[in-house]
Order: structure tokens, then sequence, then C-alpha cells
């Protein structure tokens, strides 16, 4: 079994997309390296930077300074073809699940798999389901089975959510960027989520960082924990080091968070406004 | 609960929407068979050797266009033509509509505001709102034709027959408008005695004024497009000579006129936008 | 000896009615300036019309209208005349979709790093289409096609395509860029992220503008054939002009009643489909 990507970060800082030039940037200059296989959560008050991270990693966005470099090739000097192959051995799973509305949840979690599905097979699926048994094994894992062939608006948050990480098991990559999978979660799925997640990686040998909210969840399941603050890495330590005290001054001026819930992602922008419609009757 | 234990249900077999996507789809081509037929759908039409011939020489007409002064005079002329019927037109539209608004629309009612509406009434503002829904029906095209038997040929069949079909649709949108704002201010002036004239030119009309102008001005841009098809029928105007050029196979007439109008329309378009941007 | 200031504030008279500054007041002089202008440029015929002969004829002219002749022999006529344009409508208003999508995609900001070049010019091109009326483009291609309701189906579509394209296009730059990130973000190609992301989330919305312009395109369809392009259009001029006002009257009759049918039709799948 081929073994996951192993990432390493030379002073990368990263820049919002929607900010103003000359504004500090979200990711400070950072240095990281992360082996194949190997498991990661970032943690972190909100604001530190931890989204803007896994989306350099993502190659979703371009760095403003520094190298990120993938199984040792620095993917922004591929050419475009070679970028779209490297991005197929990834996957990104963005906070709000990326779930088109009316979608049936087959579609959106065999969506998963395009990177490996030729044109034809792609259209084909849209049709029929081209892997009914493997969407199934993939929601079995999130105790999902059962809403196999519902829309994906008639479930609920947290439903949703889970859909969009079972996604992440029929994905053919070999890196996972996990951003908030548990924010709609109620503990005991949580810990369910989380342990599938983590296990099914330890499996597959494919490389995990996830940024969670719920820090007593990072520190129970990953072995290793990153730390930012304010863009920047406070410490990279491996979770049985990390102590009372520096969470505190990690998460000082917010400690809400680091008792409470994770804060909700922004809701989603209102429908968009109709166009006016152009007819004369 | 491990992630490494055997799935407990067994995965079901078939895609339970596929049945019902196969019906709809069949249903599909068994509706569309009959319509290929009725509408004579042979696109093979176009490359028969006469039709062929014919519209290659009428398509190879079409530059260069014609543009000698006095052909674009008489364009502009009846661009001008055209532009003078939509807005007669309109105008006439705006004086039906009006008066039939206002008998139609349930916030001026009298009765309705202790309960229900009285039975007389109510009927009188059915009766109206089915009249507006006959003259927005019937196309004005076919109003033109009747109208040039009437009046003979000439904009007035034009003028009249967008006044009766816009005069409808005018007016039932401007019932949808006044119907959707706020009634509070209008039923305490017709609660205080107010007279409904007043009740409306102190209450609905403030209220609503800049949306209904800005629907009757959006209309009068389609009301240009409606007077160019009626100059199809003899109402004068752009339509009327682009007839005449088509009948005559004159390609580098049509395409000039084709451009100019439209243009005309993407310039009343503009001129509609600005309009509605500073009254609204 | 300079006054004391006054006690309270200095009368303010109300607004001027025409203020040289206020930019609706020249509009609002403008429309004034243009509906005398079109009044005064047409000589219409007020005359003609409101005298007491031409309401005369007027009236006998009505007349002639009751009663409808409802013969079965030409009530099979008119009903095949109806279903040519229904079908008429119903064929033009789905080449239209279809042509519609095709032109929206390069009409469209398909995401935010999408250099869409060919944006503009896709958008004159819908422009154009839709500026011509559909009559028009009937007239221009009964010449190629001949007469009968082929030319009018492909007059319908090619205007309707205009329309749609346009509509499509906003629908598609306004929909959530969320689930077409992600799949980007797998290096998944634009086919594909349109199919599976885009698509089923502007999908009601398309049919739903389809619909209600099939509700357009079926007063349309009634009155193409006045031009030569088959259905009921075609035979009301026949009649018309023969001045058979009953047969006239049924095909009105058959006009509103197919009208109305559709609206209802559009209106009942509307709901369903959007539910």
């Amino acid at each position: 079994m081929s073994t996951g990507l192993a990432l390493e970060l030379q002073a990368l800082a990263a820049r919002h997309p929607a900010a103003r030039a000359g504004a500090a940037p979200a990711l400070q200059p950072t240095t990281l390296r992360v082996g194949a296989g190997e498991v990661l959560a970032v943690i972190g008050p909100s604001g530190a930077g931890k989204t803007t991270l896994l989306q350099a990693l993502a190659c979703a966005l371009p760095p403003s300074a520094g190298r990120l470099t993938l199984d040792g090739t620095d993917p922004w000097s591929l050419p475009r073809r070679e970028l779209q192959a490297l991005r197929g051995r990834l996957f990104l799973a963005p906070q709000v699940p990326p779930l088109p509305p009316r979608q049936r949840v087959v579609t959106s979690v065999l969506a998963g798999r395009l990177p490996a599905m030729g044109l034809l097979g792609s259209l084909r699926s849209l049709f029929y389901p081209s892997d009914i048994p493997a969407a199934h094994a993939a929601l079995e894992r999130f105790d999902l089975a059962e809403k196999l062939f519902e829309r994906v608006d008639r479930l609920s948050g947290g439903e949703r959510q889970r859909v969009g990480l079972a996604r992440a098991l029929l994905a053919p990559a070999r890196l996972w960027l996990v951003d908030e999978p548990l924010s709609a979660l109620d503990p005991a799925r949580s810990r369910q989520a989380i342990e599938t997640l983590v296990g099914v990686a330890r499996e597959r040998g494919v490389t995990l960082v996830a940024t969670l909210h719920q820090v007593d969840m990072a520190l129970a399941h990953f072995p290793r924990i990153l730390a930012l603050h304010q863009g920047a890495v406070a410490f990279d330590l491996p979770a049985a080091a990390v102590t009372r005290e520096r969470l505190q001054r990690l998460y000082e001026g917010q400690e809400h968070e680091l008792r409470g819930d994770a804060p909700l992602p922004a809701v989603e922008a209102a429908a968009p406004p109709a166009p006016v419609v152009m007819h004369c009757r | 609960m491990s992630a490494t234990l055997a799935p407990r249900l067994s995965p079901p077999e078939r895609d339970p929407a596929w049945l019902g996507r196969v019906f709809w789809m069949g249903a599909a081509a068994v509706v569309l068979w009959p319509m290929l037929v009725a509408t004579e759908f042979r696109p093979w039409v176009f490359f028969e050797r006469d039709n062929a011939r014919v519209t290659g020489q009428f398509l190879a007409s079409f530059w260069p266009p014609a543009h000698d002064a006095e052909f674009l005079l008489m364009v502009a002329r009846e661009a001008w033509r055209t532009v003078a019927i939509a807005t007669a037109g309109m105008t006439l539209a705006f004086v039906v509509a009006v008066p039939l608004t206002l008998m139609s629309t349930r916030v001026l009612s009298v009765s309705a505001l202790s309960g229900r509406m009285a039975a007389g009434p109510a009927v009188l503002r059915q009766a109206v709102r089915l009249l507006l829904i006959v003259l927005r029906s019937v196309p004005e095209l076919v109003w033109a034709l009747v109208f040039v038997r009437v009046v003979g040929l000439g904009p007035t069949a034009g003028v009249l027959a967008i006044a009766l079909t816009y005069g409808g649709m005018l007016g039932k949108v401007y019932g949808e408008i006044l119907e959707s704002g706020e009634a509070h201010a209008t039923q305490t002036l017709l609660r205080n005695g107010g007279s409904r004239l007043q009740a409306f030119f102190y209450g609905l009309l403030p209220q609503n004024a800049a949306e209904l102008t800005s629907y009757t001005v959006y209309r009068w841009e389609c009301a240009i497009r409606s007077s160019v098809v009626l100059g199809f029928v003899g109402a004068g105007g752009l339509g009327q000579q682009l007839d005449n050029s088509m009948k005559m196979f004159n390609g580098g007439e049509v395409f000039t006129m084709l451009a100019v109008f439209v243009l005309l329309v993407a310039l009343a378009d503009r001129v509609s936008a600005g309009l509605r941007k500073a009254l609204g | 000896m300079s006054l004391p200031p006054a006690a309270n504030p200095p009368y303010r008279l109300p607004p001027r009615l025409f203020d040289a500054r206020c930019r609706a007041c020249w509009f609002t002089a403008g429309l004034l300036a243009l509906i005398v202008a079109s009044f005064w440029s047409l000589d219409l015929q007020w005359a003609q019309f409101f005298s007491l002969d031409a309401a005369r004829s007027m009236g006998r002219f009505l007349g002639e209208f009751f009663p409808p002749d409802t013969s079965p022999e030409f009530l099979v006529k008119v009903l095949r005349g109806t279903w040519e344009t229904l079908a008429m409508s119903a064929l033009g208003t789905v080449l239209a979709a279809a042509a519609g999508l095709v032109l929206a995609l390069p009409a469209s900001r398909l995401h935010e790093g999408d250099a869409a070049r060919g944006r503009g010019t896709t958008r004159l091109l819908l422009n154009a289409l839709r500026s011509v009326p559909e009559l028009v483009w009937a007239a221009l291609l009964l010449i190629a096609a001949g007469l009968g309701p082929f030319a009018g189906t492909l007059a319908l579509a090619i205007h309707t395509a205009g329309v749609l394209g346009r509509l499509f296009a906003e629908a598609i730059e306004n929909a959530p860029p969320g689930p077409g990130d992600a799949l980007r973000a797998q290096g998944v190609g634009p086919v594909r992220v349109f199919l599976y992301a885009t698509l089923p989330q502007v999908l009601p919305q398309l049919m739903s503008y389809t619909l209600y312009r099939w509700e357009n395109n079926i007063r349309a369809a009634a009155v193409l054939g006045v031009v030569g392009a088959g259905g009921l259009g075609q035979l009301l001029s026949f009649h018309m002009g023969l001045f058979h006002m009953g047969k006239t009257a049924t095909i009105l009759g058959a006009m509103i009643v197919l009208v109305l049918l559709v609206d209802v039709c559009s209106f009942t799948a509307r709901r369903v489909l959007t539910r």
C-alpha cells in the first residue's frame, strides 16, 4: 500500500484571499514537517489561521512567501496538468459540508472518487451511481447507512457533516485535510467520527491533518498537536507533553473557546437575489 | 464503535430512483415524437438545393448593409415612428389601467374594513379582474388585426392594440404592487372617513409610486418591441419596412434595419434603467 | 442697526416643482416631452375612431363575431391548429433551454478565478438573439425553411435561447461556490465540477425559468402563424382575410383556452418540481 504524502513547509506565509494588500498575513512564516502517514491535530483560538494553513496545504491558496513541498515537489512549480494530478491525491474537507442541497447522499459521497473516475464513468454515475456498496460501506462507518438515497437538504447539520467526512473514505487521496470535522456533532457522534477518521487514516497509511476546536478530543485521539496563535506556531508537541498551562496561555483572552463548543461557521449567505426576469408578459 | 467493524446492514441492490428516471425519460420520448411530427421538424430542408440557393443568395445580400443617405434617413424616421407608437400606446395603456386598478384593488374596499367584503363590491372587483385577464390574454397582434379592419392601416391600429394589451398587463401588475404594500396607512384614512380617491392619493400612491413607475418604464421597452411586431400587420414603423424589405429579399436593408432595431432596444433598455435608478 | 436673530427658524418654502439640479426632474420633463412629441408626430385617426360612423361600423363588426362557428369539421381543423401551436411552443422552448444552457456556460464566470474570456462576446450574442422579436425571426426563417410550423419553432427557439441563456448564466454565476470549490481542490476538471456541483444547485431555477418562458411562448406561437408559420395564427389570418368572422371568433376562443391551459400546466409543474 502506498504511503501518505509527506509535507514540508519552509517559512511559508499565506494571506487570506480577500485580504487587503499590505495587511498582515493570516499565516505567518511557518516551518513545519509532517511525515508520510502521520496524524496531526491543529488547535488554536478562532482567527489563529488554522483554516488558512489547511488551504495552503491543499494548494488552494498560493503562498505569499516561503515554500511548500508535497513529497518533495513544490506544487506551485508544476505545470497545470501535473498540479491537477497532484490535487487528485489530496482531499480537503471544508468546515461547511460542500454538498449541493438537492443532490442525493449517494451521489455526493461518490463524488469524492471523481479524481479516479474517467469522464465517461463520471457521466454514467450521474444517471446510475457507479458503486453503491462502497458508498454504503463508507456511510456505515459514520452510522449513516440508512440515509444512502436521501436528499442532502433533508438531513440535519450533523448528518451532513458526517456525509462530508464519508466522502474522504472514498477519495483516492494520500493526504486528508479536515477542517473542524466535529463542529455540528454531539459528543457521542464526535467520538465515533474522530475514531473512524483516525482509524481509517492509520489503516491506509494516509497523512491526516485536522483542525479541531475540541481540545480534549484532539488530545485523546491525536499523537501530535500543533497549536497556532495569531497566525504563528505556538507549540508543536506530542499530545502527552501538552500541559494545562500551555493551553491556558494559548487560549488567553478566549477561554470560553477552551471550555465551550466550537463557534459555528458563518451562516451561509441567503439565497441569491432573483435576476430581473426578461420577458414581456 | 471501532472503525474496523464489519458492516451490519447489507448494501441495497439497486438505486430506487432508477425506475422513476427511466419512466420519465420514456414519457418524454413518447411525447417528443408526435411533437416533431406536428411541427414538421425537418432540419434537412435547409440543405435542399433550391432552398439552399435562395437562402445563400439572401444571406449574401446582407453584406454590405444598405447605407445610402436616403435609406438611413427613412430608417431613422421609421424608428422614431416605432418609438412614438410605443410611447403613445403606453400612455393610453396607463390611462386605461389606472381606473381599472382602482376598481379592482381590495385595499380600497370600504366594506372590507369591518370584516368580509360585501357581495356586490366583491363581484365588481372580480369582474374587473376578469376584464384585465381578457385584455392581457389576447395577443396584441390579434387586436391589431381587428383594428386594422376598422380604422385602416396606419399607426392608430398599433397604438390601440398596445393600449389595450398593455393596459391589461399594467392593470394586473399595478394591482399586485398595491396589494403587496402595507395597507395600514390607507385603511386608516378610509376608517377616518376619507374617500377612496383621497386614500389612494395620500396613502397608496406615495407608498408605491417608485415601484409603479419603475415597472411602467420597464414595460415601455417591451412596447417598443411590440410595435415592431405590429408593423408586420400594417401598423407602420420599422416593422412594416422590415416586412417590405424581406418580401423583396433585400438583405442589405434588412440587416441595417435589424441593426438599428437592436441598438434601439439597447438604448431604450439603458434609458429605462437610468430612469428607474433616478426615480427609485 | 442689526436685528436680533429670529426666535424661531426661518420659514422654509416647499421645494420648487422643477429644480434644475434634480436629475429626476429632467427625466420627467424628458418623458413628458417624449409623450407629447409621440402623439403630435403620429397622425392618429381619432376622429375616425370616435365618430358615430366608426362606432356603428365597429358595432356591426363586433356583431359579426357572433355566433362563433362550431361546426364539427371546422372544430377538427381548429383542434389540429391548436395541437400544432402547442407543439411549436413546447418544442421551441425545449430546444431553447438546451441551446441556452450551452450558451450560458461561456457567458458566465464559473468561479472566482475563472478567466471567462468569451463572456462579453457571448453576452452580446445572447442580447442580440433576445432583442429581435420572435415574429421577425420567423419572417426571416420562412425564407430559408418555407411556410409552416418549422420556421415558427426555430424562431421561438432562437429568441428564447437568448432570454434563457442570459437567465441561466446569471443563475450559474450566483450559485453558492462551496461544492464547486471542494471538487476543484481535488483537481476535478471544469466539466465534471459543473455537472456534480453547479448544475444540481441551479437545476430547479433553470427549470422554473424554462416553464415560465413556455407561458410566454404559447402566446407567441399562437400569433406567429400570421406571417405563415402555421398553427392557430395561420388559420386566424386566413379566415380574417376572408372576413369569416364567425370562424375567427372560434379561433380566438381556442387561443384563449390554450393560453390558460398552458399557464395552469406551467404553474403546477413549477410548484411540483421545486418542492
